[in-house]
């Protein structure tokens, strides 16, 4: 029972990178209906740009911990907005109305690109960072000796997590902005049409959600403690797992398959082995595509000839 | 306002309505009047757009060029790099400043978009005599280079090798992606699974190349057909997506099935392919030995040379053939529209199945080939990128055409291995610039550069396989090739 605690803490702290990763992905989706195979390179930059913002604190005698934090957030979400929002007008905006596998093409050209650039510039080598932030709370400390901690990191993660997601979904439900890419979801056409700027609406997309994946990047820098150039392949599969799970170009569909994907995997390694938690993830990815394509929380796809 | 000019807030008008009232009202009758924008000299606006340019790339690279992240002693270190910061920010500022002021010094259009649907012309068959050239030096190859190039004849052997492989791998996964339009995204797992059911066959049963490599293909095949059938639903970006998945599912069994595969530490002692017997080595029995002449070891190169030459172009001849029969011409309808083929009467599940067990029977091929000519495999050289790099020659060549995908293999694999004799730049930037470095950053860049000037591909006109009276190339913006749907 306390080992299922712990592991539940874990797979939700998991789960909410995930998510934050897979918004992303399910906007762009929904609104250009292409997979932004560079997200997750998107989110590996997040990290990095976190780990030398931190760095350059450090150097400059800024130790004070929640203003670091504050400011590796600010400075990681703005450079890598900054990123996707380059990224999508270099390789995806000149693409636009073309077939579709051209952008599929160019977010994997992308994708080996930013992978390249971060390893030829920051050098091959995994990067640690000495955790941050000790301690937590014990919830439970049983007379068998298992004890079950939540972190403060954990805390940390998971509050961020839901108030982004709650502010996020406030930005799309109210704004003007929000109706905006709801309105190019739909039909972008007719939207275009009604005086809606898709090339910025889809510009803001892309910055959306490569400010939340820098969050996510910088989660996963300060959680996990080691970074490379590689990381964002395997988070960008997973993180696409959790958005196709709950149902694709929905936002809450994203957080649930971010949170079932965390919880599956940890479990999975908790339980039975560590060396195939991407098997197990892939799988999932596979069984839900075959038998549930259009996901938890998803519309289906309708057909028209 | 509008409270005043009103006689009543209770018959007042609600929502949009009123707005544009109040809106009429602000306005007073007047029609809209919006000032013309000015507009700045050629010279101000590229001045503005370089420096926006400019403080983009600052921003961008700030944290790449500028800080550098190292391992130091005490854990991590910062060290400050301005120097390529800055000369970074200034050439995309002289670029960006360039290109406004002299390739897009015209105006733009407001509106774009529109594109001119290229008429089908009946063109000079440019086509068909460049593949007969090609054709001929590469039947030719070794001996041309034995005569030209004798002091790298060895290395240039090799990749033209290389690029063969890949040039086989591609016309396999085009009749996957460009003829039946199935985005296959897990390429390497059949490459994979020839390459390991050679090499394990041969290791634990000591059979021969020849005797595996229809074996491998067989394998490859059933795998095509097995990973083929849930995905039949599928469509499009979700197929891509789920054919990744089991390419990296097979990736980690590999790596992780230690007593059948060797887990991470791979197949060594793969046998070489002899010649009805003969081997290239020294000795009794060997090649060199039975014709009696001296022994070389460039001589095993070329045999293998001719090996992947003769399975390339078996791959192109079988793929050239099915075009022509039922199955071919369905896979094309298939690529078209699901939708008719079904109410056509086509078993799509059938005309699915078989090209992915047609393509994954030459990956498998191809992958047998692989471990022969490498002599050692292990799960590292079925990574994804591989499959990235076989869709990308097969997409940047032009979907479905076949000459297309040996284009872009010379192009992509030859001008990417060429980076690694590009030593003489190191005189510019300095005794530690290693171009192999920036292989696959090139690669990656290329790939979006080659795709934005041209997102049909290198050869984007299509002679089409069905012909009526007489033949016209298809214009690319007709062909709906890889939709998807």
């Amino acid at each position: 029972m306390e080992y299922f605690l712990q592991q539940l803490i874990n797979g939700v702290t998991l789960g909410s990178i995930y998510g934050l990763i897979a918004i992303g992905y399910t906007m762009v989706y929904g609104i250009i209906g292409m997979i932004n195979f560079a997200h997750g390179e998107i989110f590996m930059i997040g990290s990095f740009i976190a780990l030398a913002v931190f760095l350059a604190l450090a150097a400059i005698g800024i130790t004070f911990l929640p203003l670091v934090i504050l400011l590796m957030i600010i400075v990681a979400m703005l450079c890598t907005a900054a990123w996707g929002w380059t990224i999508e007008r270099v390789a995806y905006r000149p693409l636009r109305g073309s077939f579709r596998l051209a952008p599929l093409i160019t977010a994997i050209g992308m994708s080996i690109f930013l992978q390249n650039f971060v390893q030829v510039t920051q050098g091959a080598r995994v990067k640690p960072l000495p955790p941050q932030i000790q301690g937590g709370l014990t919830l439970m400390d049983s007379p068998s000796g298992i004890v079950v901690q939540i972190s403060w990191i954990q805390i940390i993660i998971i509050a961020m997590t839901v108030v982004l997601m709650t502010a996020f979904s406030l930005i799309i439900s109210r704004t003007s902005l929000g109706r905006q890419q709801r309105a190019c979801e739909q039909d972008r056409k007719m939207a275009s049409l009604l005086g809606v700027n898709v090339d910025r609406t889809i510009s803001l997309t892309f910055v959306m959600g490569a400010a939340l994946a820098a969050v996510a990047g910088m989660m996963f820098l300060l959680y996990y403690g080691v970074i490379d150039f590689y990381i964002g392949f395997i988070a960008g599969v997973k993180a696409f797992t959790a958005a196709v799970l709950g149902g694709i170009g929905s936002l809450p569909g994203a957080m649930l398959g971010g949170l079932a994907i965390g919880l599956i995997e940890t479990f999975w390694s908790g339980y039975f082995s560590v060396e195939y938690k991407d098997v197990a993830a892939f799988s999932i990815l596979a069984i839900v595509l075959i038998f549930m394509p259009s996901g938890l929380l998803g519309r289906p796809e309708v057909e028209k000839v | 306002m509008s409270d005043m000019t009103s006689p009543s807030a209770a018959d007042h008008p609600e929502g949009a309505e009123r707005l544009s009232e109040e809106r009429r009202e602000a306005m007073r009758g007047e029609p809209p009047f919006v000032e013309a924008p000015t507009t700045d000299s050629r010279l101000v606006r590229s001045l503005k757009e370089a420096g926006i340019t400019a403080g983009l790339v600052a921003l961008l690279t700030l944290f790449f060029f500028l800080f550098r992240t190292d391992i130091a002693v005490g854990g991590l270190a910062l060290s400050l790099d301005p120097v390529t910061w800055i000369v970074a920010i200034a050439i995309a500022f002289v670029g960006r400043f360039l290109l406004s002021f002299f390739v897009f010094a015209g105006e733009r259009p407001s509106v774009g978009g529109w594109k001119k649907v290229a008429a089908a012309t009946a063109r000079w068959p440019i086509g068909k005599a460049l593949g007969a050239i090609l054709l001929l030096v590469a039947l030719t190859l070794p001996f041309l280079l034995s005569t030209f190039l004798p002091s790298q004849n060895r290395y240039l052997l090799d990749l033209a090798i290389l690029i063969l492989t890949y040039v086989m791998l591609g016309w396999g996964l085009n009749i996957v992606v460009g003829l039946a339009g199935l985005l296959d995204l897990g390429y390497v797992a059949f490459y994979a699974v020839g390459a390991y059911s050679f090499a394990l066959l041969a290791t634990n049963f000591d059979l021969g190349f020849w005797v595996c490599l229809p074996m491998a293909g067989l394998f490859a095949a059933l795998w095509g057909i097995v990973l083929g059938f849930p995905v039949l639903r599928l469509r499009g970006d979700y197929l891509a997506i789920v054919t990744l998945a089991f390419g990296e599912i097979i990736r980690v069994v590999l790596l992780n099935w230690y007593d059948f595969t060797g887990g991470p530490n791979g197949v060594l002692g793969i046998p070489k392919p002899t010649l009805f017997g003969l081997e290239f080595s020294r000795g009794e029995g060997s090649f060199s030995d039975f014709f009696g002449i001296s022994y070389s070891p460039v001589q095993r190169f070329v045999f293998l040379y001719y090996i992947i030459l003769a399975l390339a172009l078996l791959t192109n001849f079988v793929t050239m053939r099915m075009r022509k029969l039922p199955v071919g011409r369905a896979w094309e309808a298939l690529r078209e529209d699901e939708i008719a083929c079904r109410s056509l009467g086509i078993n799509t599940v059938n005309v699915k199945l078989t090209a992915f067990a047609t393509g994954a029977m030459f990956g498998g091929f191809a992958g047998s080939f692989f471990a022969t000519r490498q002599g050692f495999i292990s799960p590292e050289s079925f990574t994804f990128i591989e499959s990235a790099i076989i869709l990308a020659i097969v997409v940047l060549g032009g979907l479905g055409s076949q000459l297309g995908v040996v284009i872009a293999s010379v192009v992509m694999i030859g001008g990417i291995e060429l980076l690694r004799n590009l030593t003489g730049l190191q005189a510019i930037f300095g005794a530690g610039f290693d171009p192999t470095q920036y292989r696959m950053l090139i690669f990656g860049l290329a790939m979006v550069l080659i795709m934005v000037w041209k997102p049909r591909g290198l050869v984007s006109t299509r002679s089409p396989s069905a012909v009526y009276k007489e033949k016209k190339t298809i214009g690319a913006d007709l062909v709906a090739q890889g939709e998807g749907h």
